[in-house]
C-alpha cells in the first residue's frame, strides 16, 4: 500500500515537474566546451574566439583562430580548413565560413561564421602545415541571453 | 510522526491541490497560474520571440535608394501598375495583393500563366537574406527582376519596361537615377529571357544598349525594394501575452487562451517548432527539408539545391556590376554553403506571423490548412528527394488543437513604415 502510494506521488511530480524543459536539445551533460584545445594528436593548439560579443543569432560575424605548436611558438603560412554544424539537429553550418586572412603571429581571420539557431554546434579545424596535418573539433553552445 | 502519517498527509496535500486545480481549469481558470508559468530559459525565448525584438530592417549597401521616400513612392506606384505585364493585366498586387498580406491565397500563383510554387508574402521581407522559397536572389531588387522576365508570371522584357518609365515615370525616375538613356532606334521588346524573337532582338544590341537598358531594369528593381521594404508585421496577442508574461501585467497575460498558452508550449517544448520558427518572426531564415509532398507526384522541387548556381550566376547578385555594394559587404554570398547534401528537397523556413491568414501552406500550397500542417509534422513522412530534418513527434488531438490555436495568435495588422525623406 504504502509502495503504491510512493509511486503514485513519484509519478505526478514527475508529471508536473515535465513542463520545466525547454527543449529536448540540451547539449550532452559533460562537453568540453572550452575554445582553447589541443589538436588530436596534439601537433598544435588552437585557440578560437568571437570578435563579436554578444553572438547574435543569425548574423554573420567573424572570428579569430590563434594556432601554436606544442611549445607555444606561434606558427604562420598554415592552411586551416573549417567545417561544422549541429549534431542533434544533423545539419551543417547554413554557411560556409573560411580562413580570409593570415593575419601574422599565428593569428588567422575566420570569415562567414553564422549561427542559425541557439543550442550546440561543433566547429570542425582540418590544419595542414610544415608540422603536419591534424584536427580537433570544439563545442560552442549558443544561448539566448537569460535573464534572472 | 510516523512514516505512514506523512505519506498519508503528503498525499492529501497533493490530491488537494491536484483536485482544485483541474476544479480551477475545469471552471475555466488558472488559480495556482500553472498555465503561465514560464521558466527562465523559456522566459528568455519567449522574449527572443517577441515583435519589440525585430528593429528595422538590416541595411541593403546594393540598394543605394531603398532608404529613400521619392523611391518608395515610385516603387508603390509601380508595384500595382498593370501595364508592367505581356498582357497588360499583371502586376505584382495580382500575386501580391495588398488587401491579402501580399500574397493570393493560391497553391500556385497565376500570372499571364500558371506558376510552379506559391506567392509568398512581402511583409518583413526586408529582414531575409535569400529571397524566393530556394532563396535563388540576394537581394530584395534583385528577387522583384525575376518575376517581371519570368515567361508565366509578368512575362515581359526589360526593354518594354525601360519604355514604359521613360513613358510614364520619366521624372519619378530621374530624381533618382540620372537621366535615362535614348532609347530611339531601340525595339519595343527585348530581353534575355524572353520569346525567341525577344532574344534575337536582344542579342542584335549593342553592349552599350544592352548595359544601358539593364542598368534602368536594376533600377527599377530598387524602387520596388525600397516600397516592399516598408511593410513591417505589428503587434500580435501572443506578443502583447509575452510581454505580460515578462513585466507581470495581469491584463496582458490574459491575452492569450488557455488552449493557446498550451500551444506555446508545445510550439517551445514538445513540438520543437522553435528550433527552426525563431526569433520575432519566427524563422530563421535558412532552408530545411521537412518532408512536404511534391506537388506533382514523382517530380520532387529541388528547392535550395538547384539555386546554390543561380544565385552564382546571377548579374544582379551583391557581387554584380549592377549592385551598389562592396564586395566586403556581400558576407552572405561570399560565404555561401555551396555542397550542404541537406539542401537538396530543401525551403526557406517562411515567418509564422499572421500565418493563420495564408493558407494554403507550404512551397506549393500542397497543405490546405493548418491542422494538417501540424499534422503533417507530427507524421514526419519520408521525403521524396533528400532527407526529411523531422522526426515523428507525437502529438495527442488534443494537443494539435491548441498548437494550431496558439498559431491563430501570432496575427496582427500589416503596417508601412515610411522614411521621412
Amino acid at each position: 500500500m504504502m509502495k503504491k502510494l510512493k509511486v503514485v506521488l513519484l509519478v505526478a511530480v514527475a508529471a508536473l515537474s515535465s513542463t520545466a524543459c525547454v527543449t529536448d536539445d540540451a547539449p550532452p551533460p559533460g562537453l568540453n566546451l572550452e575554445l582553447t584545445r589541443a589538436t588530436n594528436q596534439k601537433l598544435y593548439t588552437v585557440a578560437l574566439k568571437s570578435l563579436e560579443e554578444p553572438i547574435v543569432v543569425n548574423k554573420i560575424h567573424p572570428w579569430e583562430i590563434l594556432l601554436t605548436n606544442a611549445n607555444g611558438e606561434p606558427i604562420d603560412n598554415a592552411r586551416i580548413k573549417v567545417d561544422g554544424g549541429m549534431p542533434q539537429h544533423g545539419h551543417g553550418f547554413p554557411t560556409q565560413p573560411r580562413v580570409t586572412k593570415n593575419l601574422g603571429n599565428g593569428r588567422y581571420l575566420l570569415e562567414g561564421v553564422k549561427f542559425s539557431m541557439t543550442g550546440w554546434w561543433e566547429i570542425k579545424l582540418d590544419i595542414q602545415s610544415a608540422l603536419g596535418n591534424d584536427q580537433i573539433t570544439l563545442n560552442k553552445v549558443i544561448a539566448l541571453p537569460v535573464k534572472k | 510522526m510516523k512514516k505512514n502519517t506523512k505519506f498519508k498527509l503528503a498525499l492529501a496535500a497533493f490530491a488537494a491541490i491536484a483536485g482544485t486545480s483541474s476544479l480551477s481549469f475545469s471552471m475555466g481558470g488558472d488559480w495556482f497560474g500553472w498555465f503561465d508559468s514560464w521558466s527562465d530559459s523559456e522566459r528568455a525565448v519567449l522574449e527572443s520571440m517577441h515583435i519589440g525584438k525585430l528593429g528595422p530592417a538590416p541595411k541593403d549597401p546594393s540598394n543605394r535608394v531603398e532608404d529613400m521616400r521619392a523611391a518608395v513612392d515610385l516603387g508603390k506606384r509601380i508595384f500595382s501598375d498593370r501595364r508592367f505585364s505581356a498582357n497588360q493585366a499583371v502586376s505584382c498586387a495580382s500575386c501580391h495583393d495588398p488587401g491579402r498580406e501580399f500574397q493570393d491565397g493560391r497553391p500556385v500563383a497565376i500570372g499571364v500563366g500558371t506558376g510552379s510554387r506559391r506567392a509568398m508574402p512581402l511583409a518583413a521581407a526586408g529582414f531575409s537574406p535569400f529571397l524566393f522559397w530556394d532563396g535563388r536572389k540576394d537581394s530584395l531588387w534583385a528577387q522583384a527582376l525575376g518575376p517581371l522576365e519570368d515567361p508565366v508570371e509578368h512575362g515581359g522584357t526589360r526593354m518594354k519596361y525601360a519604355r514604359l518609365l521613360s513613358e510614364h515615370y520619366r521624372d519619378e525616375y530621374e530624381r533618382l537615377f540620372g537621366p535615362m538613356p535614348d532609347l530611339a532606334g531601340l525595339p519595343q521588346d527585348a530581353g534575355p529571357f524572353g520569346s525567341p524573337a525577344e532574344r534575337a532582338a536582344w542579342a542584335a544590341l549593342s553592349d552599350k544598349a544592352r548595359a544601358d537598358v539593364t542598368r534602368v531594369f536594376a533600377n527599377m528593381g530598387k524602387a520596388l525594394a525600397a516600397f516592399e521594404k516598408t511593410l513591417y508585421y505589428g503587434e500580435s496577442r501572443f506578443d502583447r501575452y509575452v510581454h505580460g508574461v515578462l513585466s507581470g501585467d495581469k491584463a496582458a497575460k490574459q491575452a492569450l487562451s488557455r488552449e493557446e498558452k498550451n500551444g506555446l508550449r508545445i510550439f517551445i517544448n514538445k513540438g520543437q517548432c522553435v528550433t527552426c520558427h525563431n526569433g520575432p518572426l519566427l524563422t530563421d531564415g535558412h532552408f530545411h527539408n521537412t518532408g512536404v509532398p511534391p506537388r506533382v507526384p514523382g517530380k520532387p522541387d529541388p528547392g535550395r539545391s538547384a539555386a546554390i548556381a543561380k544565385l552564382q550566376e546571377d548579374e544582379f547578385n551583391c557581387l554584380g556590376k549592377f549592385s551598389d555594394a562592396q564586395p566586403d559587404q556581400c558576407g552572405e554570398l561570399q560565404f555561401l554553403a555551396t555542397d550542404d547534401p541537406r539542401m537538396a528537397g530543401a525551403f526557406k523556413t517562411p515567418s509564422l506571423r499572421n500565418v493563420a491568414a495564408r493558407p494554403p501552406y507550404m512551397h506549393a500550397g500542397q497543405i490546405a490548412s493548418l491542422p494538417d500542417v501540424v499534422r503533417h509534422y507530427v507524421d514526419a513522412p519520408k521525403s521524396a528527394l533528400g532527407q526529411n530534418e523531422r522526426k515523428p513527434t507525437p502529438l495527442s488531438e488534443e494537443e494539435m488543437r491548441d498548437l494550431v490555436a496558439f498559431l491563430g495568435a501570432l496575427s496582427g495588422p500589416i503596417t508601412e513604415i515610411r522614411p521621412e525623406k
